[in-house]
């Protein structure tokens, strides 16, 4: 099964301390707010980093995706806080 | 119909000049121009790091400016934005729309930066005396693109 890529962005890629990793989320992790449940589990610098659920946005396969959005292996899934371009 | 996204600097007037070249049909050019300013509330700014998504960020701006041309009848319209390191002053955004007519290209600009302030995956990093700072959303920018939202054609 191919892994799932996770990207990290601004303040979340500081606090988490890599911009990227791949990882294979059990089964039960099918949509945005699973995986993010999950993430919360995987150590104390992601519970704190994911801890404010509306600070944090999420991209699946660069599209902006909500809680209820499926997720799935080889999925590119990107975290990353509300932008501030322009 | 342009996006760019680049961490070279740009020169405004070459790129005004180049989106309506050998156009007739346009009767109205309108320009937004976003630049580093020296002051984040009572903080000097330093200097300024822009972060993005590449592939995100150009496949949201082309998503924007394709939203604007179903709006607006637009003749040309193109959108450079920085990334990387900036100092005070420095350009970071242009907006670019031209059209047969000025209200068309007035709002089609005001439209797309809008939303590419809160659409498109960049994030500002600051750098003051007393340390650096991501910088934080505003909801004012989130109001502003919400209008537009209330008045989709």
């Amino acid at each position: 099964m191919p892994a799932m890529r996770l990207l990290y962005f601004a303040w979340l890629r500081s606090r988490i301390g890599v911009a990227e990793e791949e990882v294979t989320p059990p089964p039960e992790v099918r949509d945005v707010a699973t995986l993010l449940a999950w993430m919360r589990g995987r150590g104390p610098a992601y519970a704190a980093a994911l801890a404010d659920e509306r600070a944090v946005k999420v991209a699946v396969n660069q599209e902006f995706a909500r809680a209820g959005d499926p997720v799935a292996p080889g999925d590119e899934v990107a975290l990353f806080p509300p932008v501030t371009g322009g | 119909m342009t996006v760019r996204v680049q961490a070279e600097d740009f020169d405004m007037g070459a790129e005004m000049a180049a989106l309506v070249a050998g156009r007739h049909d346009v009767g109205g050019l309108v320009s937004f121009l976003g630049t580093v300013r020296d002051l984040a509330g009572e903080m000097p700014v330093t200097a300024m790091t822009l972060e993005h998504y590449p592939g995100m960020t150009e496949k949201m701006l082309a998503r924007i400016e394709a939203e604007a041309l179903a709006r607006w009848p637009i003749a040309a319209s193109l959108i450079i934005h920085r990334h990387g390191r900036l100092l005070p002053g420095d350009n970071i955004v242009l907006v670019a729309v031209a059209s047969a007519h000025r209200q068309a290209a007035f709002e089609a600009c005001q439209f797309l930066v809008d939303w590419l302030k809160t659409k498109a995956p960049f994030w500002k990093r600051e750098e003051t005396p007393g340390g650096d700072h991501w910088v934080e959303a505003r909801e004012a920018d989130d109001e502003a693109a919400d209008r537009w939202a209330a008045c989709a054609p």
